[in-house]
């Protein structure tokens, strides 16, 4: 089959299995997850093929897979659509298959496949538990499978579907529909248990605010058509022509250039879907949602599909650059980038909840590539994307896989009132779930960029290098300080989740979960690791030069001109030895020998300062009161009450009652005798004060009065036809 | 015997078979005259296909009028009256939904209307052959017969099988209705004096009609074209006959009697004053931008669904004219496209609103809650459907907007991209009030009524009144191009006088 073909055959597999599972078998658990697993495997499967192709093609980039067809007719053009894979979308599609897949499989064993179902378990609410007998007669609660077990397979499908879409798009278009459609399972996904409030208020609030930054992109979009003529990133983003007609031309606004506004209303969409601030609200609520949908939508795929974006577009960016002081458009990104990084690492320090951990982690972690793609570090974004999108999908997967332990350890002890995901009500549990504890290690040790093994010290040391080597000293301090902060609060967890003796009886009791959960962790800490060794740079001392920096080759081709890499410098990496192990021992240090009931031992350090962070900067209070406050009562009660009932309606009224001859000439002639008596006795005698005069022709019977209106049309007409001769 | 086999005459009068042959069916006979009301409009619908796909009398790639009827009819004292109907790219989709949503619409009244079905079904019918009128109508004279002649069925459908404020509603709507229509009619008397014939054709031909008085008659046409829309601000006789109409009234006051308004402005106001059309582009498009924006923030506080899903109307016609005086070929053609949209996802809203006000004869949004559970084929298709209605991608609605979109950021009547930039916002806060609904409806726990009431899912019957409907929202929203076929010569022909004056004018 050509690679073509096969680009456009990637996403529909997901899209099969939502149908047939929707229509057909969502009464069969086992049938359901077997379709939604083996449609991930063969998109998987052909990801995996069209990579091969695409390493093997030379001059990829120059010379990309392309297939398009007509799809709106927009004038004398049609507006095309079509399937693209060059080196940016090759790699991004490699990572997409890999999590997307691992976390189908992992799904299967989260939602407890092959669990009785539960004894009092609903629909819209996590499974309970359910009693069963064993063969002494003693009754165990056992873990008990999802009630809507098929609808969830049904869900991810339709989500991978999108993702794949995106990935595969050669045009703004079509990656807008994906990212839509992603937008919509997500929220689906986030209100999977809609029985619970605090579920369906996270859904709902992350699928408005992600709208907001949509709605700017889509401004972008047509902004951008209205331009060019065109959507499709070839036609743009890889022609001098246009990207110089874009730089030229000035916008209505701030004194940019259109290639600068546009780049500016793409990249709020991003805020938005990636979850920067001050669009950031959104993410840590959606952790209301199932564990696997948090690891592929709110980490891997759904808030990187946000970078990509800004990756695919970054030519707009540079199109008005001169390549030394950053352009209004790149201040800005830049400015937010960097802020979100250290903002939400500061928030992820006083989180107690495992998950909400991670999503702070992710924003931040989301924020140092939105920097890097500020200040024009285009590859090592790439980079960071990418080996964020493995160690942070294993991490969350790890968190499922804690969460799943401890649940096991409360259907033991049967008090449900304790939280499985609160860190404080774990500890030791290296001991009674290694394969996890194991994997977890590496996802945190990849997060806090732990040198040269992990991945994620790679790619975030050449965010800081390239930060350092253009001079950009705010960024750089402000990313360095991030990091150390990452680092802390990743070996917090790993200390408070893992280390240390069982805080809780239910962490003593927790248990190692099943293989289809323990496979994905293993496979995606092996990227973990193994994926940074793809993009050491080539004068890196000692490694340097003997794997080749295959990544900054590869992907560079993207763009017309190859980025430079930067030249090694020893400043930056001394950084990233600092806040990794500094970061790192701290937590250590600090968390080490925490006790059950014993508060947060940074709770005194910190002062008024701890419940500001622990209640994320008071951001949801903020919005509360100063938008969502405003917003309701603008549509309330100043346009439903004073506009509409108000003032509209009142000027009609009172025309009304200002004319009242004609006011009661209505009531008289028309009301009264129509209306009322129609209604009033029910009877059908439409046109009775017309019948006194009419009597003959008064039979009654409404119908009468059609046919005679009907007639009396026609003979009216054929009279005047007649005439008109 | 040729006037009445002429393919549009047919389509326009085959109705009125259906009203006569109901006049001698037996008022207790329900079941036959329902069948009868279906069968004839499902039969004028066949027709209407056959006219324009496969009588080989309609082409497409032609942007002129087609299918023409021409008789003349009143011609004394100067008046040149005729019978002139004819259809071209600009009205064929109009037409089609008319013939599509009334055959779902009498379905969907078989259980919910039991009182005087007769009367009933010949009103509607007698509906049907007005609505068809006003869109194939070329003949101001005639056209204004008919877009009066629609006035009346309406008004005893909410008059009579209405809700318990039907008096007020169906008074305010025929009134409000009048009001513009006067103005309209004294504009249409005008130019029949004047210009010596009330044939459409012909008078855009002739043109030459002055600067000055363009802009007077353009206006007196959108006073009753902008009632109909309706237009921000003479839109407030809308929710109250949607909220008093029964089901069936309301799918198709707002699938079809909405869009004779904004099809008038294309028919009529466009063609026949160029000039004044382009004068008023900026304040057309400030109204619809207030419209939608207005539209969506009322939506956002209503208690009682159907309100909400009528005020959405507002918001969502703001946007067919905001594409529609971009007057360039991408805002005519999504305007167009978009009347489609809002019938076909309105009308499934209603249908679905009326459906459950069936079982619990309630439409306040917070006594239900946790009707997904209940109703899972009901909450799937609500879902489908109010995605659609806030422009998803991959869903109709989500084509209409964004080709706006486009036509609205390029215009050059418009000369400002703020238009397409604030109207934009109606996007956000249409997701806003769609999904509170679905929130507070659908999902979460039990609300008073899901806990008292047995609610019984969608039957067969229901399921098959939507499906057509479903499979045009994911058809447009799939691959739009035939769609976009079928008006794009039309439009390119109607847009051929623009060109001079936005020269001219910018």
């Amino acid at each position: 089959m050509a690679t073509e073909t096969l680009i456009w055959l990637v996403p529909l597999p997901p899209l099969l299995a939502f149908f047939l599972i929707v229509l057909f078998t969502n009464k069969s658990k086992a049938l359901s997850h077997s379709i939604a697993v083996g449609a991930a495997f063969l998109s998987w499967l052909a990801a995996m093929l069209i990579f091969a192709a695409a390493l093997g093609r030379e001059h990829l980039g120059e010379d990309p897979f392309t297939s398009q067809i007509n799809w709106l007719p927009t004038g004398d053009t049609f507006l095309k659509i079509g399937v693209m894979i060059d080196p940016l979308s090759a790699v991004v599609l490699f990572f997409v298959g890999w999590t997307v897949l691992m976390i189908f499989l992992y799904s299967v064993g989260y939602h407890n496949f092959g669990q009785p179902a539960g004894d009092h378990d609903h629909k819209g609410l996590p499974p309970h538990g359910a009693t069963v007998t064993d063969e002494h007669g003693h009754k165990h609660t056992v873990l008990s499978i999802e009630p809507m077990y098929s609808r969830f397979f049904a869900f991810i499908g339709l989500f991978a579907f999108g993702m794949y879409t995106l990935v595969v798009s050669d045009n703004l278009l079509t990656l807008f529909v994906g990212w839509e459609i992603m937008g919509l399972c997500s929220y689906l996904l986030i209100g999977f248990w809609f029985a619970k409030p605090s579920a369906r208020a996270a859904a709902i609030k992350a699928f408005m605010t992600t709208r907001v930054g949509d709605v700017f992109m889509l401004m972008g979009v047509a902004y951008l058509y209205s331009m060019t003529g065109t959507l499709s990133y070839r036609a743009i983003f890889y022609n001098e022509e246009v990207l110089h007609h874009l730089a030229t031309t000035a916008a209505p606004l701030f004194g940019m250039s259109a290639a600068g506004l546009i780049g500016l209303l793409l990249f709020i969409g991003t805020v938005g879907k990636s979850a920067q601030w001050p669009l950031h609200i959104w993410l840590p609520d959606a952790m209301e949602g199932p564990t696997p949908v948090s690891a592929m939508i709110h980490a891997a795929t759904m808030v990187s599909a946000g970078v990509y974006m800004v990756i695919r577009i970054f030519p707009l960016f540079t199109a008005d650059w001169d390549h030394h002081s950053l352009t209004t458009t790149m201040s800005i990104i830049a400015f937010i980038g960097a802020f979100t990084a250290i903002f939400a690492a500061t928030i992820a320090v006083a989180q107690n909840d495992i998950k909400k951990v991670l999503a702070y982690s992710t924003i931040s972690q989301l924020g140092f590539m939105i920097a890097a793609l500020g200040m024009g570090a285009y590859i090592a974004a790439a980079f960071h994307l990418v080996t964020h999108a493995f160690f942070k999908a294993l991490l969350f997967l790890g968190s499922g896989s804690v969460i799943h332990g401890m649940e096991h350890g409360v259907m033991h002890t049967g008090d449900h009132h304790v939280d499985p995901q609160d860190m404080w009500n774990m500890g030791g549990l290296r001991k009674k779930m290694p394969i996890t504890f194991w994997t977890f290690l590496i996802g945190g040790f990849a997060l806090s960029g732990f040198p040269l093994v992990t991945a994620g010290f790679w790619s975030k040391d050449e965010i800081l290098a390239d930060a350092f080597a253009h001079g950009h000293w705010a960024i750089l301090a402000t990313l360095s300080i991030a990091a150390l902060m990452t680092a802390f609060y990743t070996m917090r967890q790993i200390t408070l989740t893992f280390f240390g003796e069982p805080r809780t009886k239910e962490a003593e009791h927790a248990h190692e979960t099943p293989w289809t959960m323990t496979t994905p962790l293993v496979v995606l800490s092996v990227f973990a690791i193994g994926y940074g060794w793809l993009g050491i740079p080539e004068h890196f001392p000692g490694l340097g030069g003997i794997v080749p920096n295959w990544f900054h080759e590869f992907v560079g081709g993207t763009l017309i001109h190859h980025p430079e890499a930067v030249a090694f410098h020893w400043e930056p990496l001394a950084i990233s030895l600092v806040v990794a192990f500094g970061g790192l021992g701290l937590g250590w240090v600090v968390y080490k020998d925490v006790k059950a009931g014993q508060p947060d031992p940074l709770e005194k350090p910190l002062g008024p300062l701890y419940p500001f962070l622990k209640n994320k900067w008071y951001f949801d209070e903020f919005y509360t009161y100063y938008v969502v406050g405003p917003m309701t009562w603008v549509s309330e009660v100043f346009t439903f009450q004073w506009m509409d009932r108000g003032v509209i309606d009142g000027i009609i009224h009172s025309v009304a009652q200002l004319a009242p001859a004609i006011g009661s000439f209505l009531r008289n002639w028309f009301d009264k005798p129509v209306v009322n008596e129609l209604i009033g006795d029910g009877s059908a005698a439409v046109f009775q004060w017309l019948g006194h005069q009419l009597r003959f022709i008064q039979t009654g019977r409404l119908q009468a009065y059609l046919i005679s209106a009907v007639a009396t049309f026609l003979v009216v007409g054929a009279a005047l036809y007649y005439f008109g001769f | 015997m040729n006037f009445l086999l002429q393919p549009l005459t047919l389509v326009t009068f085959f109705p009125l078979l259906g009203v006569l042959a109901l006049v001698f069916i037996n008022g207790e006979q329900k079941n036959t005259i329902r069948w009868t009301a279906l069968g004839t409009a499902l039969v004028t619908f066949v027709i209407s296909l056959w006219a324009f796909f496969f009588s080989g009398q309609f082409n497409p790639a032609n942007g002129d009028l087609q299918l023409v009827a021409k008789y003349d009819w009143i011609m004394v004292a100067g008046w040149n009256i005729r019978y002139y109907i004819a259809a071209d790219g600009l009205s064929v989709m109009l037409i089609l939904l008319t013939t599509f949503l009334t055959p779902i619409a009498i379905l969907s009244t078989w259980k919910a209307v039991e009182d005087r079905v007769k009367d009933f079904m010949m009103f509607f019918l007698m509906l049907e052959v007005g609505m068809l009128g006003v869109f194939v109508a070329q003949d101001l004279f005639l056209f204004y017969i008919f877009w009066e002649f629609t006035l009346v069925p309406m008004y005893f459908l909410i008059g009579i099988w209405g809700g318990p404020n039907r008096l007020y509603a169906a008074v305010k709507f025929f009134l409000y209705t009048m009001a513009g229509s006067i103005l309209m009619l004294l504009a249409i008397l005008w130019l029949g004096v004047n210009q010596g014939t009330f044939s459409v054709p012909d008078l855009v031909a002739k043109g030459g009609i002055p600067v000055d008085i363009q802009f007077w008659l353009f206006w007196a046409f959108t006073a009753a074209f902008a009632i109909k829309v309706p237009m921000w601000p003479l839109h407030s006789w809308l929710p109250d006959a949607h909220v008093e109409a029964p089901t069936a009234g309301s799918v198709i006051l707002a699938g079809v009697l909405l869009k004779m308004g904004t099809y008038g402005f294309l028919r009529f106001n466009l063609p026949l004053f160029p000039e004044a059309a382009v004068a008023a582009a900026p304040t057309i498009a400030t109204l619809a931008v207030i419209g939608i924006l207005y539209g969506a923030a009322v939506s956002y506080s209503q208690k009682d669904v159907k309100k909400l899903v009528a005020y959405s109307s507002v918001s969502h016609l703001g946007f067919v004219m905001l594409g529609m005086f971009a007057l360039n070929s991408q805002g005519i053609q999504g305007a167009i496209l978009q009347m489609i949209n809002h019938g076909l996802s309105t009308g499934a809203l209603f249908l679905l609103v009326g459906m459950i006000y069936e079982q619990t004869h309630t439409r306040e949004i917070k006594v239900y809650g946790g009707l997904w559970k209940i109703t899972p084929v009901f909450g799937t298709l609500m879902l489908i459907v109010a995605l659609s209605s806030m422009g998803l991608p991959g869903l109709n609605g989500f084509v209409g907007e964004f080709t706006i979109l486009l036509g609205a950021f390029g215009s050059v009547a418009y000369g400002s991209y703020w238009y397409a930039m604030l109207s934009a916002i109606g996007v956000i806060l249409a997701a806003i009030y769609i999904l509170y609904m679905f929130q507070k409806m659908f999902l979460g726990p039990a609300g008073e009524i899901t806990h008292h009431h047995e609610i019984k899912d969608l039957n067969l019957r229901e399921i098959i009144t939507l499906l057509p409907l479903l499979v045009f929202i994911f058809w447009i929203g799939l691959y739009p191009a035939p769609f976009f076929n079928l008006m794009a010569p039309a439009v390119e022909k109607l847009l051929i006088p623009f060109q001079a004056v936005l020269m001219a004018a910018h």
